[in-house]
């Protein structure tokens, strides 16, 4: 069947598939994902950062280690343009996450405005349940799907940190310190988890050690001095293992 | 030019859109731009890669190590411990992000409990 073939969808067929992708967010990814927001907004908030500051960054960034690398910018009292260097080193992995994802949503005349939206959405959790479901979806279709997953997970969690806000001040200390706890317990097991290759696994391990190592040397640098020598370590590690298995 | 440093209500909110939503939707753009020009498994993305993974990892390490206030009033060695465990639950137990969360705040409420 050519793509000439295929009638444009109808109005009620795009909100279907667009209501099914805002279910696709209440899901077990969904789940997590609402704690480790919650696990941001005790962050944010022991940073000093105003409850309507931290819903509009949840709005505007939509990747939590953007958030958590900002947050960690502003404690440490980072000027604007180091701030930004640091999230801009840590956000490169949206862009080949992107340039994965694209072709899957992309139908027989998608406008490109469209894809540039919802690159907006990309973040792990969205990108890991669209990439398995969206091959269920018809092609057409799927970028209507993915608005409903993506929409739904970013407003969900902006309420969630704005509820937060709202009970923080009457937990006791305890569950404030386990929340504190969510976020690195997250990140740990889910960055582990889409790790697409040995370099991956052996960055992370190096970069967990060389952070609090630089934390202590050099304060200001400590993150993109860690980023860079440990990938940079990574790197080589990996080019001499394949330069092993192939003689 | 720091998160505090001018007095005004745009300020904060003009520091996250340039060093937060410029800084993640360039990458999210350049993305669709490259589409499918790019080779997803070549050694250029394979080194981009190792370079922000290490740099998220560092932070992971920092909020452990150093983290704010709340926390920091627990002992560092329960930290530690409970993000060890629950990382090893995660790699014993099929690799499920929910058992390693479980699993970390059990070790490490346990561990308060215990402890006080």
């Amino acid at each position: 069947m050519s793509a000439e073939a295929v009638a444009e969808p109808s109005f009620a067929e795009r909100r279907r598939w667009y209501l099914r992708g805002c279910g696709g967010a209440v899901s077990i990814p969904g789940l997590i994902l609402v704690s480790a927001f919650v696990g941001f907004a005790s962050l944010a908030k022991g940073a000093g950062v105003t409850a309507a500051q931290s819903v509009f960054m949840t709005g505007v960034v939509w990747a939590l280690p953007a958030h958590v690398v900002l947050i960690g910018a502003i404690l440490a009292g980072a000027s604007l343009p180091a701030a930004m260097f640091a999230v801009t080193l840590s956000s490169v992995r949206l862009m080949p996450m992107v340039v994965a994802i694209v072709p899957e949503l992309r139908g027989s005349r998608t406008p490109r405005w469209v894809l540039y939206l919802l690159s907006h959405f990309v973040a792990v959790t969205s990108w890991v349940v669209a990439m398995e479901r969206l091959k269920h979806v018809p092609p057409d279709l799927r970028t209507s799907y993915y608005l409903g997953l993506g929409s739904t997970l970013v407003l969900g969690n902006m309420l969630v940190v704005a509820g937060f806000y709202a009970i923080a001040d009457s937990l006791p200390p305890s569950v404030s310190a386990g929340l504190l706890l969510l976020t690195p317990m997250y990140f740990l097991a889910s960055l582990w988890g889409s790790a697409r290759e040995w370099a991956t696994h052996a960055a992370m391990v190096i970069g967990i050690v060389l952070g609090p190592a630089f934390h202590i040397v050099m304060p200001q640098f400590d993150l993109v001095a860690a980023g860079v020598l440990g990938g940079l370590a990574a790197y080589g590690l990996h080019r001499l293992r394949g330069q092993r298995a192939r003689p | 030019m720091t998160f505090d440093a001018i007095d005004a209500w745009w300020w904060p909110f003009l520091f996250i859109l340039v060093a937060g939503w410029v800084a993640t939707d360039a990458w999210r753009f350049l993305g669709v731009y490259l589409g499918s020009r790019l080779e997803q498994d070549s050694e250029a993305l394979v080194l981009v890669r190792a370079v922000a993974t290490s740099l998220v990892a560092a932070v992971i390490g920092n909020l452990v190590i150093f983290p704010s206030p709340a926390l920091a009033a627990t002992p560092l060695a329960l930290r530690i411990g409970a993000v060890l465990l629950g990382f090893a639950a995660y790699l014993a137990l099929g690799r499920r992000v929910i058992v390693a969360i479980i699993v970390a705040e059990l070790v490490f409420g346990i561990g308060l409990w215990a402890g006080t």
